[in-house]
């Protein structure tokens, strides 16, 4: 089935943000909205959750951590003791002090990179991805809400674009996608 | 939501609009470079080639090539690392912890900042890399197994630890630096007509829409980045003064190291910045958004950092004295009055008594000043390292082996090269990436542009119908 999408769009970030306010209260689902910088506060109004990765990176870095910790006690207890300077080597702990930096380093390379990683995986940023903006204009200094019908079904695509249009929209475009 | 106290100086001048900023970051990329850049990037190509050469006997000969001595066999190799490691501090300094203050006057220099960071690291990294004389073998400080000598690496070592400082910072400074531009350069990809180009920005851009669940997910990304890059800074510096202070040579075997290097590492990378800022905004007419006020707040963290640079250097000399450790006492007494002290009254002038010149407003304020202060502080805090290395070793115990260091034609070819190879790397930057953050410049537009702060507050509610 096809499907009716209409693309709304605004010159003024704020004025997109009171008319999503508006239309949302009207029952209206804002599907998506796609800005040039990030809009303060848009994600409650159009019910975008937080994201989660924060717990992930706290996950990478303890990981890292683990990693760290594992691979020097093998390294410099288990496997090859090393006599610095007749330093006490026996155990983790008689040697942990010498351990800190690295271990913190290694916490925040692997907390780093794997959210990183993470991010751009989840937002489907990878080299060689197409852009799916529906404007090239959304880069620069446009903001477009994005409705889907099927979302919508409660309205008429005219009903929708009436109400769509008193809430200071500049361009109205709509498109069919299978 | 976009209100800013009406007394706080706007950070971007003129009349300025959402596309406006758009244009201005774009219009140098998208135009033709101008004949100076390619003389300027011409000279900086010859000198990095002249370095590479240099390096390139240096690996063909052996370390031999440097004017080291039995005395003193670490000169202007470390010195150089060092001093382009503390030079690479102020980019994630200012994307970081300026961010995690929510400093809005970051955005004006952050990218920059961050890609001179970036390159500064890369050329830090070239001298411990080139010391080890087989560079084939560098990946031996990676602990391998067994198999690979006799043991594995120590990681009891501080050398050891700035292994891992240094290749954390790099990389962990690369991505927030790359994750910054993405959306930067899918503006570019949007704009640019040649298809060539296009198809450039199209692959660095990695297909970013800009949806709006991108823009929460890039928001915490920079946050969280920024929280785990603060105490990356702060360790960096610290281990590589580690490099010294856990070694039992007089004048380097002290504690006040860490927090000392970081100052000075502070102090050096923003005297970096205001040169390559000073240059890049009327080279690049970036005026509006890198203008006075910008300067001054560096010139302020520059003199903060630099009297803390100062008051180490006094409590140095006092703990020398102090300690009753003669020779500890001896090689401060050495440093100031031996056959350095040249070294060390530069060094003294350069960082302690320069900076405290930003204490006059005027002075602060003035571009030509704070270019000429910022480049004197480039030499000084060269001079710093010098000092600490060269002076602390140059006498040791046995004044049979007492000796001067000489810097053969390897030494300086080498250093001279990697400012050269900076310069490529930065001027490549300037030409074809986003000097100014676009996407984050437009979310302060409002609160503190200059047109927009001087709106009367009704044409602002006019928007809002509550």
């Amino acid at each position: 089935m096809a499907e009716q999408i209409i693309y709304a769009m605004y010159d003024d970030d704020d004025v997109l943000k009171d008319g999503a306010k508006k239309l949302v209260a009207k029952g209206i689902k804002v599907s998506e909205v796609f800005s040039p910088f990030p809009i303060h506060g848009i994600d409650p109004i159009i019910g975008i959750q937080n994201t989660r990765l924060g717990i992930m990176a706290f996950l990478y870095g303890i990981t890292g951590t683990i990693i760290a910790t594992l691979g020097m006690r093998y390294f410099m207890i288990v496997d090859w003791p090393m006599n610095i300077g007749g330093k006490p080597n026996f155990t983790y702990l008689d040697n942990i002090l010498a351990f800190i930096p690295v271990t913190f380093e290694f916490t925040v390379l692997c907390a780093a990179h794997g959210m990183a990683i993470t991010y751009l995986l989840r937002n489907k940023t990878i080299p060689g991805m197409i852009a799916s903006n529906p404007d090239p204009r959304t880069t620069d200094d446009k903001f477009v809400m994005e409705f889907r019908m099927s979302e919508n079904s409660k309205f008429t695509s005219e009903e929708m674009l009436d109400l769509i249009k008193s809430t200071g929209v500049s361009e109205i475009d709509q498109k069919e996608v299978k | 939501m976009h209100k800013e106290s009406a007394i706080r100086e706007p950070l971007i001048l003129g009349h300025k609009t959402y596309h406006q900023i758009t244009e201005d970051v774009c219009k140098p990329i998208e135009d033709k470079a101008p004949k100076t850049w390619y003389v300027l990037f011409a000279i900086a190509l010859i000198i990095g080639i002249y370095g590479v050469g240099c390096i390139m006997y240096l690996l063909g000969t052996g370390i031999g090539v440097w004017g080291l001595n039995k005395t003193i066999g670490w000169a202007w190799d470390i010195t150089n690392f060092v001093w382009w490691v503390g030079i690479g501090h102020a980019g994630t300094l200012i994307s970081a912890v300026l961010l995690l203050f929510r400093q809005k006057w970051r955005m004006a220099i952050n990218r920059s900042a961050e890609a001179m960071t970036i390159f500064a690291v890369f050329m830090a990294g070239t001298f411990p890399l080139i010391h080890m004389g087989r560079l084939w073998l560098g990946y031996w400080v990676f602990p391998l197994p067994n198999q690979f000598g006799s043991l594995w690496v120590n990681f009891n070592s501080p050398l050891l630890w700035d292994v891992f400082a240094i290749s954390t910072y790099l990389s962990v400074s690369l991505i927030f630096w790359y994750i910054g531009l993405v959306p930067d350069f899918a503006t570019l990809r949007d704009r640019v007509k040649r298809p060539i180009p296009k198809k450039m920005y199209s692959i660095l851009s990695f297909g970013w829409s800009g949806r709006a669940k991108n823009w929460n997910r890039f928001e915490l990304v920079s946050l969280v980045l920024a929280g785990v890059a603060t105490p990356l800074v702060f360790s960096v510096h610290s281990i590589v003064s580690f490099d010294f202070a856990t070694s039992v040579i007089p004048g380097w075997h002290t504690t006040i190291f860490p927090p000392y290097f970081v100052a000075g590492a502070v102090f050096s990378g923003f005297a970096m910045v205001q040169t390559l800022m000073l240059v890049m905004r009327k080279a690049m007419r970036l005026e509006a958004y890198i203008h006075t006020r910008h300067v001054e707040y560096m010139n302020i963290v520059i003199m903060v950092t630099g009297s803390i640079v100062g008051v180490a250097y006094l409590t140095e000399l006092f703990v020398s004295w102090y300690s009753g450790v003669e020779y500890e006492a001896y090689a401060f007494i050495n440093r100031a009055t031996g056959p350095y002290w040249w070294a060390y009254a530069s060094m003294m002038t350069c960082n302690v008594i320069s900076p405290q010149l930003m204490w006059i407003p005027a002075l602060r304020r003035s571009l030509y000043f704070t270019f000429f202060i910022s480049i004197v502080v480039n030499i000084g805090m060269w001079f710093e390292r010098y000092v600490i290395i060269v002076s602390s070793i140059h006498r040791d115990y046995l004044p049979s082996s007492w000796s001067m260091h000489f810097p053969s034609h390897i030494d300086i070819g080498v250093y001279i090269g990697t400012i050269g190879i900076f310069f490529v790397f930065f001027l490549l930057f300037a030409r074809f990436f986003p000097v100014l953050p676009i996407a984050e410049l437009k979310t302060i537009l409002k609160s503190s542009g200059e047109y927009q702060k001087n709106q009367p507050d009704t044409h602002h509610d006019n928007s809002h119908n509550h």
